[in-house]
């Protein structure tokens, strides 16, 4: 795997009607790194993980400007596959969302949909992602019974697990532990540790502490601007900008 | 005590009296009905009546047969028609319709269900039927037409019940699929549907419901003839016409026959309802 930048925006405007969601984002997300994005609420970070796998298409009156480029194609090609862009662009949503079905059918819903995946690597595919999310051990004996009666943390490494068999090459992370216990948390962010061998992560944080623990890189959103960027060791001690400092420091956010 | 506790207490027995009420007029209801029409059930006995063919109250003979076949296929025939229909534009309307389009459709919705039904039964009588005579064949007056004037009926309640269905399922169970690499109609057709499910089950049951129990527009386009239907292009009765058509002029037997045919009714819809909860309960996964 290239070493490069995996994910480049260019002057990136988003709009939600006439509402402006982001500004002028110019950003560099390289591979095999993870990536945190810092901000107080409503700074677009949500915006800012949907518009990469273009899940803000869903909203009614969305429109953006500027160029987001994934490996150098832009995903807003009109020629682009978009189950195809959604399948390398993995994304956890902050609230885990299990269908309702199964947690095997959960998992297997995305291998199932490519028709290719056969019933023997099907066992063996879900079985791998749920031991990358931690989540094996406590669900092997009721693969069949229903997600929903799974914990919230439960259901947000299922979530994740859902998301690792579809063997995506990015993985976006809306505030994944924002539901987990200390020990749940602890856990995610060992298996995040070791997956960015094989991905690239950006992740939004539920506090700054975790971005301290895991990220390479940091980027600080302040509404729908993004006011600094830069390696996490740099950001948490250096701060250029003077907004940057006292968010970190707990002033506000 | 305090005031406001007696108070408290006042209004919560106030609602307990309110409630039970309701369903003491159900139960007086219920027991009018099996009071006035089962003894002529045992009379002629419960065979005779739900198996007879030849509904001839004159002659003291009472087999609803007939009746039971005649709605069995109009509401089979309007279900046939309405679920696909109703649920496809359901499914439009919350997935595909832009906010403007979605607005002007759901209040065509509205006024389709207030139309009083002697309105749809009239215009089925005068261009319906008609259609039906020249182009099929038979009477016109048939269980065709009053299957098609019903699925429109019935449209309203499952459209507005599935769609609200869909519509209260949490956003992002489709934000999740979609983030699977799924398509929009894999969303729809393996998770959004499955997820509303006992939504979607409950207003078919309830569409179904309206069908059996419709009176008035069947009487105008049904024909109303008392015999076994032997095709869609016959002219049929159904419980509710039959008793609709004769409690009027009925009197001793006969309107005891025709209660009768009313608690056949009235259990066939507490059949329907009761197997509506136990499906609408069954949960996926």
């Amino acid at each position: 795997m290239s070493t490069g930048n995996k994910i480049a925006i260019k002057d990136f405007n988003f709009y939600y009607g006439s509402l402006q969601a982001l500004q002028m984002i110019n950003l560099d997300i390289r591979a095999n790194e993870i990536f945190a994005l810092l901000g107080p609420a409503r700074s677009g970070k949500t915006t800012f993980l949907k518009s990469l796998n273009r899940l803000t298409d869903l909203v009614y009156g969305a429109s953006h400007t500027g160029t987001i480029l994934l490996d150098g194609e832009d995903i807003y090609d009109p020629k682009i596959s978009l189950t195809q862009l959604r399948r390398r662009v993995g994304i956890v949503f902050d609230l885990p969302i299990p269908l309702p079905m199964s947690i095997y059918e959960n998992v297997a819903y995305g291998p199932k949909l490519s028709n290719k995946t056969q019933k023997k690597y099907l066992d063996e595919i879900i079985e791998k992602a749920l031991r990358s999310a931690f989540l094996w051990d406590e669900v092997k004996d009721r693969l069949h019974t229903s997600a929903l009666r799974l914990s919230g943390g439960q259901q947000q490494r299922l979530c994740i697990s859902r998301i690792l068999a579809l063997d995506p090459e990015v993985l976006l992370l809306d505030e994944p532990c924002s539901g987990l216990d200390p020990i749940s948390t602890a856990s995610i962010e060992e298996t995040l540790s070791r997956l960015k061998k094989e991905y690239t992560i950006v992740l939004v944080p539920h506090n700054i502490q975790q971005a301290s623990r895991v990220a390479d890189r940091v980027g600080f959103l302040l509404d729908g601007k993004l006011v600094e960027e830069g390696p996490a060791f740099e950001i948490f001690t250096r701060p250029k900008n003077k907004k940057t400092e006292d968010y970190i420091s707990g002033k506000f956010g | 005590m305090e005031i406001k506790e007696i108070k408290e207490r006042f209004i919560e027995k106030i609602l307990l009296l309110i409630a039970f009420s309701s369903i003491t007029i159900l139960a007086l209801i219920t027991f009018f009905i099996f009071g006035e029409g089962l003894p002529l059930i045992w009379k002629i006995g419960p065979k005779a009546f739900l198996l007879g063919e030849r509904w001839v109250p004159s002659q003291g003979e009472f087999g609803i047969l007939p009746m039971i076949v005649g709605s069995f296929w109009v509401t089979f025939g309007s279900l046939l028609l309405g679920i696909p229909l109703g649920l496809a534009c359901a499914i439009f309307l919350c997935e595909w319709t832009p906010p403007w389009a979605g607005m002007i459709l759901r209040s065509a919705i509205q006024v389709l269900a207030g139309i009083p039904s002697v309105v749809y039964g009239f215009w089925g009588l005068v261009v319906l039927v008609p259609l039906i005579r020249n182009f099929l064949g038979g009477p016109g007056l048939s269980i065709l037409s009053g299957s098609l004037i019903l699925s429109i009926m019935i449209l309203p309640t499952i459209i507005s019940i599935s769609e609200d269905s869909l519509k209260a399922l949490p956003p992002n169970y489709k934000a999740g699929a979609f983030a699977l690499g799924a398509t929009h109609w894999q969303t729809i057709w393996r998770v959004l549907i499955p997820a509303a499910r006992s939504g979607i089950v409950a207003s078919i049951i309830l569409g179904m419901g309206r069908a059996l129990g419709e009176t008035m527009a069947m009487i105008m386009i049904l024909g109303n003839a008392v015999k076994m239907p032997s095709s869609i292009l016959d002219s049929a009765r159904t419980l509710t016409t039959n008793i609709g058509i004769e409690m009027g002029y009925a009197s001793g037997d006969h309107r005891q026959a025709l209660f009768a045919a009313g608690v056949i009714l009235f259990l066939i819809i507490m059949l329907l309802n009761s197997l509506a909860i136990v499906l609408s309960r069954r949960r996926a996964g």
